[in-house]
């Protein structure tokens, strides 16, 4: 399709005339240049970052005294250094965890209740005010957190001890909620703005004739999505829980501002402990010396390639969702 | 007269025995009175149990409603309209679900930032304030957001509008197919790790100190895809035969997409740039790393530690007093109007200069 | 099983716009009645009334009644989910479900209306297949995706799974225009076996292949730009492209105008 817009090209033989506007194919030459250098930044930049994250990265792990991969300690500011990831590579899973548990499915349910549910008055703003939340700064979303939730999720903590603290995960020893669960509720609602919206987007693409077609058949509402609209949103939701999933992982401030850290991994979620990837490098910087940034930034090294193998498995699924939606239109 | 008809035909009704399409169904009414009772009895056995957060009255209401429709539908209407109804209630309560917390965030900021919000904040520092005391203000940290989101800016859209041109205009093979990938790869890179690639390249190996200029390439590395992928979007709506036109009548392809195709989809690329802008202003992580924070005013982006307003906000939570804590909400509630002002701008340009070719 | 449609007075709206205004026909059982009249005249609004699909377009609604034997689809506490199940429908482009197999598109209908057992479920699809002659044709990759069939098999794998919920009515609107000549013919000859056993209404655009199928044709048009459709006349199909009583008839099927 593109094939067609080469004017410039001009075969040897063409007669000189053709050839005079030679200050066009300079300025081609010059803009052509331009543009693919900008691409070339973007590959260099990401090499870049690849290559000078693991050269610290490395640097700190030799000077590691533990293990940096199933150590439970972090102490940087000493000769030699222990430090380990263990701790934080559970509490970053745990808190994602939590919160696509919460986020998805509600998420899925709030843009079926925009595409299908809502009366249309209502389905647009609520369309346009989701997206606007999309944009809330994730700092304010931590400080909510810190001051809001999570002395009014207390009370909730209590009751869950009360009935479910048998199970050891939900016991709660009291104290202020900054625990892995009440990051995972705050990530929970930090995420759903953007899983809510590219679902919208996959939901609302679906073809109106394949609901027709169960609507036809006498089906309910219920029916309608179950049949034709989940099964053609499917991997359009799994590629958005995974964005989502993505944005979880590296969350920095709000998980610095709400949770309590600790060393220490505790069988309950409830209690106060634990710690992050980002949450960790951004609560240490500041005392960390030479030596201790480097540590962070092999932490953050682990990070980036978690957050590269979601993100990638996510594109993998939406790439191999427009081939086959290609296929069918 | 066909009113007439109907009545004439419910009154005379068919024989219950060969009717198959009539269904007992709820009376409309039963969802709303439904939703005030679960409410009410939500509340009331909270109080009785003595749970004294809203939060789980909400929540046993919210089960109540959702059991209650089941319950009723499936002794009236028969499975299939209770399991339709069971959704239609899910799909409501995640409706309030999710935006009980997100209004709440939104009040609280406004209620709790207008205590000291005033011109006297947002034109004072924080130098010589005694941080348990009332005083001061974020001035230095609004100063410090616009230079390093400014410079951010200025970095980051021509490489991103760039790199977009070269990707709709130019890209085939396998650069284009590269860049195409490793975009979307940028576009999930936490924002704390941008912060770490900067300063372990520009801090501690190129030995430059704590600045303006350090956390503001941070956010041009956020930008960047985020600039790339709207611009590529709206490029790829400016229909060909635009660029087919321009080319026939023998004008030089760069003059072609400076003078056709940039001004058709100017509308949008601007928008993209904006959303992007708000973005990254609300990103604080790599102002942490690479900022390191000041209580006082610093014009100079390329010397010295700033400020920025959301490092400002997380300062002042970490101090930890009542009065740190108002600053705080202030700050967030200045740093939420500016995010929602770009966006809504962003937005009003994207409407109004829609491209009116497109479909 | 088959069933009479008695239609009186029925004005459907899109919002405020009328989009067909005070038609009333009958529809005889076990016959094909073929709706023609130039686009937009709202004769698909008309049969999307039949089975009240039309409400589900955002805006639409429906006055007047619409009698299947002796019970009001429009009756108060009648259920649009039965009427739908009562009166199946074909569309204009083959909408099979694309996740569904050959064998899950037929049997979709039938798991909506209870549990049943896996040989039942077996039989019925296999005569359904066979009642749209493409039994043949797909027996040996049941368990394919519907959507892997050519557009004509396609249409007719529709047809069967409209049948499998054994309907009193079929209504089908354009169901070849999107096929080929040679697949045309056989949702032709299907429709002509079909017949024997449902009511029958049928849009289309040709006219030729009204003539072909259908026992009565019933001609709309509409009296202007952004005036509501009209039912024109209804009679015998001989009747209708031979000695028409319409003057506007006559011209339409004369390809005077449409």
């Amino acid at each position: 399709m593109k094939t067609d817009i080469e004017p410039t090209h001009t075969p040897a033989g063409s007669p000189p005339r053709l050839r005079t506007r030679s200050t066009g194919r300079a300025g081609d030459k010059i803009f052509l240049g331009l543009s693919r250098g900008s691409g070339i930044i973007l590959l260099v930049i990401m090499a870049a970052i690849a290559a000078f994250l693991t050269y610290r990265a490395v640097i700190a792990i030799s000077k590691d005294e533990a293990n940096f991969l199933t150590a439970f300690e972090w102490n940087t500011g000493t000769e030699p250094m222990r430090f380990g990831i263990a701790v934080l590579a559970y509490g970053t899973v745990i808190s994602s965890v939590i919160a696509m548990v919460i986020a998805v499915p509600v998420a899925v349910g709030i843009a079926l209740f925009i595409s299908h549910y809502a009366p249309r008055r209502l389905a647009t703003p609520v369309a346009y005010v989701i997206d606007l939340l999309a944009a809330v700064p994730s700092i304010v979303y931590g400080l909510w957190g810190a001051l809001f939730l999570v002395p009014h999720l207390t009370g909730l903590y209590t009751w869950l001890d009360e009935y479910l603290g048998w199970t050891g995960i939900f016991s709660y020893q009291g104290g202020a909620a900054r625990s892995l669960f009440t990051v995972g509720i705050l990530l929970a609602i930090m995420i759903l703005p953007i899983v809510t919206s590219v679902s919208r987007e996959v939901f609302r693409q679906v073809p109106k004739m394949h609901e027709e077609a169960a609507l036809a058949l006498g089906a309910t509402r219920w029916e309608v999505i179950r049949m034709s609209v989940l099964p053609f949103g499917r991997s359009g939701i799994i590629s958005a829980s995974m964005l989502g999933l993505g944005r979880a992982l590296g969350e920095t401030m709000a998980v610095a501002t709400v949770l309590s850290p600790s060393y220490l991994i505790d069988a309950s979620l409830l209690d106060p402990g634990g710690g992050t990837f980002a949450q960790n490098i951004a609560s240490h910087f500041k005392e960390a010396n030479d030596n201790g940034r480097d540590a962070l930034i092999a932490s953050g090294l682990v990070l980036f390639v978690i957050t590269l193998l979601v993100n990638g498995a996510a594109r993998m699924i939406i790439a191999r969702r427009k081939e086959y939606s290609g296929a069918a239109a | 007269m066909s009113n007439a008809t109907i009545t004439k035909n419910e009154t005379g009704g068919a024989p219950a025995g060969t009717s198959s399409l009539r269904q007992a169904r709820l009376p409309r009414w039963v969802p709303p009175v439904l939703v005030v009772v679960s409410a009410a009895a939500g509340a009331g056995i909270g109080t009785a149990a003595g749970l004294g957060n809203t939060l789980q009255w909400g929540l046993i209401a919210a089960a109540l409603f959702i059991l209650g429709t089941y319950g009723l539908a499936a002794a009236v209407e028969g499975g299939r309209q209770a399991k339709d109804r069971l959704a239609t209630s899910l799909v409501w309560v995640c409706f309030v679900l999710a935006v009980v917390p997100l209004v709440s965030l939104i009040w609280e900021t406004v209620d709790r930032g207008r205590t000291v919000l005033d011109g006297y904040f947002l034109g004072h520092s924080m130098e010589g304030v005694q941080t348990i005391l009332p005083g001061g203000g974020a001035y230095h940290a609004i100063i410090g957001t616009l230079e390093q989101v400014g410079i951010a800016t200025l970095i980051a859209a021509p490489i991103g509008l760039l790199t977009a041109i070269y990707l709709v205009e130019y890209g085939r093979g396998r650069l284009a197919k590269a860049v195409t990938f490793f975009v979307d790869v940028m576009t999930g890179i936490p924002s704390i790790v941008a912060g770490l690639f900067i300063l372990s390249f520009w801090i501690i190996i190129l030995g430059f100190s704590y600045s303006g200029f350090a956390g503001a390439m941070a956010l041009a590395i956020l930008m960047m895809p985020v600039v790339v992928r709207s611009t590529e979007e709206m490029l790829k709506l400016v229909p060909n035969e635009l660029r087919e036109a321009s080319l026939a009548l023998g004008v030089p392809k760069w003059r072609t997409i400076l003078k056709v195709v940039l001004p058709t989809a100017v509308g949008g690329i601007t928008t993209g740039v904006m959303l992007a802008v708000a973005r990254v202003a609300g990103e604080s992580a790599p102002i942490v790393l690479l900022v390191f924070g000041a209580a006082g005013i610093n014009n100079n982006p390329f010397d010295g530690a700033q400020s920025s307003l959301p490092y400002y906000i997380y300062e002042q939570w970490q101090l930890g007093n009542e009065a740190s804590f108002d600053r705080a909400w202030a700050a967030a509630l200045v740093l939420i109007a500016f995010v929602m002002i770009l966006n809504l701008v962003a937005r009003g340009i994207a409407r109004w200069k829609a491209p009116k070719t497109g479909r | 099983m088959a069933k009479r449609i008695d239609v009186s007075g029925l004005t459907a709206y899109y919002g405020n716009h009328k989009a067909i205004e005070d038609i009333s026909m009958t529809v005889e059982p076990r016959s094909v009645t073929a709706f023609i009249g130039p686009s937009g005249c709202g004769k698909s609004t008309f049969l999307r009334t039949l089975n009240r699909m039309h409400e589900v377009t955002p805006g639409g609604r429906v006055e007047g009644k619409v009698m299947l034997d002796d019970e009001n689809l429009y009756g108060s506490g009648v259920d649009p989910v039965s009427v739908r199940r009562t009166v199946g429908m074909v569309f204009q482009r083959p909408n099979p479900f694309p996740t569904m197999s050959i064998f899950e598109n037929v049997a979709a209908g039938l798991k909506l209306n209870g549990s049943y057992k896996k040989s039942e479920l077996e039989s019925v699809v296999e005569r359904s297949l066979k009642g749209a002659n493409l039994w043949n044709e797909v027996k040996d990759r049941l368990n394919k995706p519907g959507a892997g069939l050519s557009g004509g098999q396609q249409q007719r794998l529709c047809i069967a799974r409209a049948i499998a919920v054994e309907p009193d009515v079929l209504l089908m609107d354009e169901p070849c225009s999107a096929l080929d000549p040679i697949s045309t013919l056989a949702i032709e000859d299907l429709i002509g076996e079909l017949k024997e056993r449902f009511t029958i209404v049928i849009v289309t655009h040709n006219m030729q292949q009204a003539a072909r199928v259908s026992d009565r044709t019933a001609f709309f048009n509409l009296a202007g730009v952004g005036q509501p459709g009209k039912l024109i006349e209804i009679d015998e199909t001989e009747r209708i492209f031979s000695n028409p009583s319409v003057q506007a008839t006559e011209d339409y099927i004369s390809g005077r105008f449409g």
